[in-house]
């Protein structure tokens, strides 16, 4: 066996030699998205009350701290793809690359921060209780 | 063609504005009682209730999520090479904002009146 025929072995690559893993991994997200997303709005309505300790309480649980950390990242991924898109249809020239990475920079912090919340919540009432 | 820009906007709108009150949320939170008076201070009235703005960006975001769910299902079943015939394809976009806003209300309804 070679390495294919010329034909085959550009098929589907382009100039980048990739293109289809942003538009799928948009989709892999949805997907965790829709049971993450529908998780946390059921949830959030379900609880008796929205003070501090009902809910630090209730994010101190294995089964609200863990579900609200693969929110920060599977949600977190999907945005970060969906506004590339947003910027790379209405940003053009070298503003573009500028606008790229203040959304990496806006997705980094934002998320290293929800995650230190989420786990500092759940750990520190779990010392406490 | 509405509903395709309406799945960009809300999605963008969730990614920004969401992020912001969700981060801000989480971190009120985790900083102590205090600060998550503060946050709640900025979207309530003193007697509990959302204001203006909490009613604003809680029911724009529950809106925006149900509409974004809702035209990212329709896009799924897009991707597959369905549902491209004209009165199949408006009615499948027309129904992502019926289905919106009746979540939206029953969402509401429920955290308002039904608790």
């Amino acid at each position: 066996m070679g390495n294919g025929t010329p034909l085959g072995r550009v098929r589907g690559l382009g100039a980048a030699k990739e293109g289809t893993h942003h538009w799928w991994h948009q989709r892999l997200t949805a997907g965790g998205n829709l049971l993450l997303i529908l998780w946390f709005v059921i949830s959030i309505a379900r609880l008796p009350a929205y003070d501090h300790a009902t809910l630090t309480a209730w994010i101190s649980s294995f089964w609200v701290a863990i579900p609200l950390a693969l929110i920060v990242i599977n949600t977190f991924y999907h945005f970060r793809l969906g506004l590339q898109v947003c910027i790379e249809d209405y940003s053009h020239g070298p503003g573009r690359i500028a606008w790229i990475v203040l959304l990496n920079a806006f997705v980094l912090v934002a998320g290293a921060i929800a995650l230190f919340s989420i786990f500092s919540i759940a750990f520190s009432a779990g010392a406490a209780a | 063609m509405l509903v395709s820009i309406l799945h960009r906007a809300t999605g963008d709108g969730m990614a920004l504005v969401g992020t912001i009150v969700f981060v801000w949320w989480l971190a009120a939170l985790a900083g102590g009682e205090a600060t998550y008076a503060g946050f709640v201070d900025t979207f309530t009235v003193s007697d509990g209730r959302l204001n203006i703005l909490g009613y604003v960006i809680g029911i724009g975001m529950t809106w925006a999520f149900f509409q974004h769910l809702a035209s990212g299902i329709r896009h799924l079943v897009m991707d597959t090479g369905a549902g491209f015939e004209l009165r199949t394809n408006k009615t499948f976009a027309l129904l992502t904002i019926v289905f919106s806003i009746l979540a939206t209300i029953a969402f509401w309804a429920y955290l308002l009146a039904g608790k």
